[in-house]
């Protein structure tokens, strides 16, 4: 039969398959060895600039001298989207919004949504610059590579500013970034390594491969869980960002290693359903690692769980904006690369996130707590 | 037709009675066995009730798309109309858990709507039903996404995931309303005389209309009850799971499938609801066993597509 043939086969193509991918998978090695020694030692730094106003912070003494572009009067602020398909970045969209009201030197503030897709975002950053209306661009490209091109035709005309991900050259005035992925991917892995005892089970849930902010994340922790003798890595899987496929991934784990001993996460959008697959099953919630999503804050704290949750702050979109209108008013702006802090709740800093009033899906570093339209711009309610 | 009987007629007749059972038992036979050999511990009756639980959205999605499928169409709207019922309910309950049986109501109110306008515009201004819910798909996904500002808003309360998420006696809820919907599915199809009009306006719509079957309204009727396995897949789901803004993604396409592999014939007449309901577990317990074999995502989606294909296509030699 037909079937009977196609089945014969079948082990056949998956192995040549999987050799592909496996192939691919070295190709795209993430890991910088000394990027992430930097970023290790700027976790434990201390920014300059107030403690209250994180977005406005430095963690490094480097600025550019923007004088040339200073404009009299108010200016108008381009600002290149990769798109809105994610609750960070409907977050910090919102909080932007809120920013530009700030400022009475914005004469006008244009933007143009990437939709996701290179080409798009290309081709908006290309008219945005035919119009000669723009005197500052903001981009938060959708793509490393494909976007370096479109910047950098940019730089040649005017100051650009780059943030949430980043680009393969620096021409841009500043490139605004929290310490960063591997930073956020060791701490998470340190944290579990010293709850956990001799022998303990690790599963890792990752959203999807191939994406920077996310790759770096994963090889930091990837590198600390191979080190570590007492631990054993029993898997690591893609959820897609998928609350039914994170809950069904970790009940199967649990049938098949009877016993998960804590859960790493390069995000925590499907943190709450994983930790329902216990909840489920009467199993006791292991060591978690999550993000500063507002259910995962509060199942933390109803549960009293044993957890942690780095962050990527979305008070970027805040400095971006301000960034902008510090190159309209010529003063100096920290660059090439504008690091911010980067802070990580644990449970002595829960109780100070965490926030009943807002959505699910609302992001705790939003920095918008004082901005005029908190609570209800961000879906929240006093 | 002479060459298949030549060649039928030459296999032993014990096999010719095998062959009138729908191959998606064989199938998931051998990937039950398949899990079972690679971890004993699927026997047991705990991970069996997991995967029939999480299996239960779909089970009741692939049932309602049945019923488009045998009237001749698709139904490519259902994925985005569950995302926007979860979205919609979790906007309006936010965790307030009086409203949660309203809500449910509401939820198979508004896929009730959404199917008869699907049906309403392939019946009546002759759009193909593949377009026709293609564009209902964008605006219910553009729809949802744009009343809850681009990310999830609101929480479910306990009351309203318990259908898709609790137990009685360690049975889960959502296979109870799998089973109800099941049966009434299959009365409707194979009891009634809608359900022969159903296969006749999938056979030939001319000739339906020509022995005096209100085509227009069939069709109809199919979409509205696609729409309403939406609903009720939607509330199992959100009660699995919880809000997401993506949580109805690809559904569409794995309700084909499941109704594929069950037997059903994608241009309408034929295909019966106990198979597409084993077609709709034959692909949960097939992402199951390829998870325990370690394969990543990207193999296990090679593997689905290359077992679907294997499948329609034995079923049409079959024929």
């Amino acid at each position: 039969m037909s079937l009977k043939r196609t089945f014969k086969c079948l082990p056949v193509a998956a192995f040549a398959v999987s050799m592909a991918m496996s192939a691919l998978a070295e190709d795209a090695d993430f890991f910088d060895q000394a990027e992430h020694d930097r970023q290790i030692a700027m976790l434990g730094a201390t920014p300059i600039g107030d403690p209250a106003k994180p977005w406005l912070q430095s963690m490094t003494d480097n600025f550019r001298d923007t004088s040339k572009y200073k404009k009299n009067g108010a200016g108008t602020i381009c600002f290149s989207n990769a798109g809105i398909f994610n609750p960070w970045q409907v977050v910090g969209y919102k909080t932007m919004r809120e920013e530009i009201k700030l400022h009475s030197n914005i004469k006008e503030f244009i933007v143009t949504d990437g939709e996701g897709k290179d080409d798009k975002q290309i081709a908006d950053i290309d008219d945005l610059l035919a119009s000669k209306k723009c005197d500052v661009l903001l981009v938060t490209p959708n793509t490393t590579a494909a976007l370096t091109p479109a910047v950098e035709r940019a730089c040649a005309q005017l100051p650009v500013i780059v943030f949430s991900r980043g680009v393969a050259t620096e021409c841009p005035v500043t490139f605004i970034t929290p310490v960063g992925g591997y930073a956020f991917g060791a701490q998470a892995a340190r944290f579990i390594i010293d709850a956990l005892p001799e022998g303990g089970n690790v599963l890792a849930l990752r959203i999807a491969p191939g994406v920077d902010v996310l790759e770096t994340r994963w090889s930091a922790a990837e590198r600390i869980f191979a080190a570590e003798p007492k631990i054993k890595l029993i898997g690591s899987e893609f959820t897609n960002d998928d609350r039914a496929i994170a809950k069904s991934i970790v009940e199967d784990y649990l049938q098949r290693f009877n016993k998960i001993d804590a859960v790493w996460m390069d995000a925590g959008a499907t943190s709450v359903a994983a930790i329902e697959a216990f909840e489920d099953l009467g199993v006791d919630i292991p060591v978690f690692t999550g993000e500063d999503q507002q259910d995962f804050l509060a199942k933390w704290k109803e549960k009293n769980m044993t957890a942690i949750a780095p962050t990527y702050p979305t008070f970027q979109w805040r400095t971006a904006i301000i960034a902008a209108t510090q190159i309209l008013r010529g003063e100096k702006v920290p660059g090439p690369i504008w690091y911010l802090p980067q802070p990580t709740i644990t449970a002595d800093t829960l109780s100070k996130y965490t926030q009943a009033t807002m959505p699910p899906q609302h992001y705790a570093l939003c920095g918008c707590e004082g901005m005029a339209g908190y609570p209800e711009v961000w879906g929240g309610w006093k | 037709m002479s060459i298949i009987s030549t060649k039928s007629g030459t296999l032993p007749k014990r096999f010719l009675r095998l062959r009138a059972i729908e191959p998606i038992y064989f199938i998931l036979i051998a990937i039950v066995a398949a899990m079972v050999l690679s971890n004993p511990i699927y026997l047991d009756y705990g991970p069996m009730m997991q995967l029939l639980r999480r299996s239960s959205p779909l089970m009741v999605l692939a049932v309602g798309q049945l019923f488009v499928i045998v009237s001749g169409g698709f139904d490519l709207a259902v994925g985005s109309l569950i995302t926007f019922l979860i979205l919609i309910c979790a906007l309006l309950l936010n965790g307030n858990p009086e409203l949660a049986y309203f809500a449910i109501a509401l939820c198979v109110l508004v896929g009730l709507m959404s199917g008869a306008v699907n049906g309403l515009i392939v019946s009546f201004w002759k759009v193909p039903s593949i377009i026709a819910t293609l564009g209902m798909l964008l605006i219910l996904r553009g729809g949802g996404l744009y009343m809850s500002g681009g990310s999830a808003r609101g929480n479910l309360p306990d009351t309203f995931r318990a259908l898709g998420r609790d137990s009685v006696f360690g049975f889960p809820v959502s296979l109870i309303v799998v089973i109800v919907f099941g049966a009434v599915a299959w009365l409707i199809l194979h009891r009634t005389s809608f359900g022969r009009q159903l296969y006749m306006v999938g056979s030939n719509p001319r000739a339906a209309t020509l022995s005096g079957v209100n085509v227009a309204g069939i069709r109809i009727a199919a979409f509205m009850f696609s729409g309403l396995s939406a609903a009720i897949a939607a509330t199992l789901l959100s009660g699995f799971s919880g809000v997401s803004t993506s949580a109805g993604d690809g559904y569409e396409l794995q309700a084909i499938s499941a109704a594929v592999l069950g037997g059903a014939v994608l241009l309408g007449g034929r295909g019966s609801v106990f198979p597409v309901i084993a077609g709709a577990l034959a692909l949960h317990a097939l992402f199951t066993l390829l998870n325990i074999w370690g394969f990543p995502k990207p193999m296990r989606d090679v593997v689905q597509g290359l077992i679907i294909i294997c499948a329609v296509a034995y079923s049409a030699r079959r024929k």
